[in-house]
């Protein structure tokens, strides 16, 4: 036995047991209530210095291979300016078409479609963690960067915003097993709701009827109900399909077609008009709609 | 004769404080290091490593809490559920205060395996938080930073000794 005036505080088994209990209530308090996100606010100004200077190699290495590939910029520039041409002679055709749109939409009487806003941000870091597929994108509240808001690259849909702090944000991907997108087949118009897998480059179509209309190679677009997604960006291609009679849905697995994983310059989209304004009866319902909500269907991040 | 396999233990100079925190740091930064693929999979923790060399070289400076406090900031970093590192650097730091007498008896070789094993249980940890969350089984590679980690450890241990070392031949006159 220690004499009293060897000890230091508790007892070594006494703060073992204190701070497993402590990760363990932080854990579920993170995972069930939104209570934490001051605190880890505070924690990620704490990092986020450290954060830039980890990525100062990355940095430098650029540098470096952008000096040594000065040779081949002539060439990209031509090449540019060639994409360039196509590009402006694409855009005109679609102002007009544009224009035609708004029109016909006005004399339908339905909802314009959505204008969005872009801003540029680079991947800070990727996340050393098996379990989830997230980003860290180097852009965050102070840019006027949202939790809810969608990045995409130059070809599609990545991810979106699911955590904003002050310098950074974080970006759950497509990929991620509880990311889903609702999604439309460009072919046939078939409304769909695409999920993440938790593994690279794999989506899949869950809830497809043996007999549905989808065939590999179907473009998968946003249907833009969600209100979260602007339609029409394009999310995956369809890989494969296993239908079994034996079971009641098909098997549909879609890749993604952005370069979810490896690219480093990433747009934030922000909406400048909401997709879908909430009726005002809508509001009204609300309760019955929870209470029937309760009865099992999870809501996506 | 027992003793006489021990390997020869040097007398350090006291540790400074800021030399701790400092080494923590740059554990931090060299965990921050932005990587993918299998250079992500197999890096180091170099936070579970430094924790570890400061728990059995003293026990009585850095413990459990300061284990959990760099465990919180990693959670940040990694974005992961806000307590899953730090539980798993409290119960390896737990383990390294236990055993710290044994372990100083080891010269680095020897230690690095033990030191493995500890690693290991830090990410079966991590593991089984990861699927109580509902993730799938990431593949036998996430086991690789432990590997890494066993391999870097007498190299890392010997370079945190560096400051410690005594700067003159104490016998001389």
């Amino acid at each position: 036995m220690t004499p009293q005036f060897f000890r230091h505080g508790p007892s070594l088994l006494a703060r073992l047991v204190f701070f497993v209990m402590l990760s363990l209530v932080l854990m579920a308090v993170d995972a069930r209530f939104k209570y934490l996100v001051e605190i880890r606010q505070a924690f990620s100004t704490i990092i986020y210095p450290l954060q830039k200077l980890a990525n100062v190699p990355q940095t430098i290495y650029d540098g470096i291979s952008e000096v040594f590939s000065s040779g081949d910029l002539a060439e990209e520039n031509a090449n540019l300016k060639q994409q360039h041409l196509v590009d402006r002679g694409q855009l005109q055709q679609l102002r007009a078409l544009e224009v035609e749109n708004a029109q016909l939409r006005k004399l339908l009487e339905t909802a314009q479609r959505v204008e969005t806003k872009a801003v540029m941000a680079e991947i800070l870091r990727v996340p050393h963690d098996p379990f989830n597929r997230k980003v860290i994108l180097d852009k965050g509240s102070q840019s006027g960067i949202q939790p809810g808001q969608v990045v995409v690259d130059d070809i599609g849909v990545i991810g979106q915003v699911t955590r904003g702090y002050p310098f950074v944000s974080e970006v759950t991907l497509i990929t991620d097993k509880d990311h889903s997108v609702p999604v439309q087949v460009v072919r046939n118009g078939l409304r769909s709701v695409v999920s993440g897998m938790g593994k690279d480059a794999m989506l899949e179509l869950r809830y497809l009827a043996v007999n549905t209309d989808i065939q590999e190679g179907d473009m998968l677009v946003t249907s833009g109900i969600d209100g979260v997604y602007p339609p029409g960006l394009p999310v995956a291609v369809v890989s494969r399909i296993e239908r079994n009679s034996t079971y009641v849905f098909a098997r549909v697995t879609c890749t993604p077609v952005a370069g979810v994983g490896h690219n480093r310059q990433l747009l934030i989209l922000s909406m400048l008009t909401p997709v879908t304004e909430i009726p005002a009866d809508a509001i009204e319902l609300e309760p019955e709609s929870r209470k029937r909500e309760k009865g099992g269907v999870r809501r996506t991040p | 004769m027992a003793f006489a396999e021990h390997p020869k233990q040097e007398i350090l100079l006291p540790v400074k404080r800021s030399f701790i925190a400092l080494s923590l740091i740059l554990a931090l930064l060299l965990n921050l290091i932005p990587l993918q693929g299998l250079a992500l999979a197999s890096w180091p923790d170099f936070i579970a490593l430094t924790i570890l060399y400061w728990c059995i070289s003293q026990p009585q400076r850095v413990g459990i809490s300061a284990a959990f406090a760099m465990g919180l900031l990693m959670d940040i970093g990694d974005g992961s559920p806000f307590g899953q590192h730090a539980l798993a650097y409290t119960i390896m730091a737990f383990a390294a205060l236990v055993l710290h007498r044994r372990l100083s008896n080891f010269g680095l070789a020897k230690q690095a395996p033990q030191i493995g094993l500890i690693l290991i249980a830090g990410q079966l940890i991590i593991l089984l938080t990861g699927l109580l969350g509902g993730s799938h089984f990431p593949g036998w590679d996430f086991f690789l930073a432990s590997v890494t980690g066993t391999l870097l450890w007498p190299f890392l241990s010997s370079m945190l000794r560096i400051p410690q070392k005594p700067r003159s031949d104490s016998d001389a006159l």
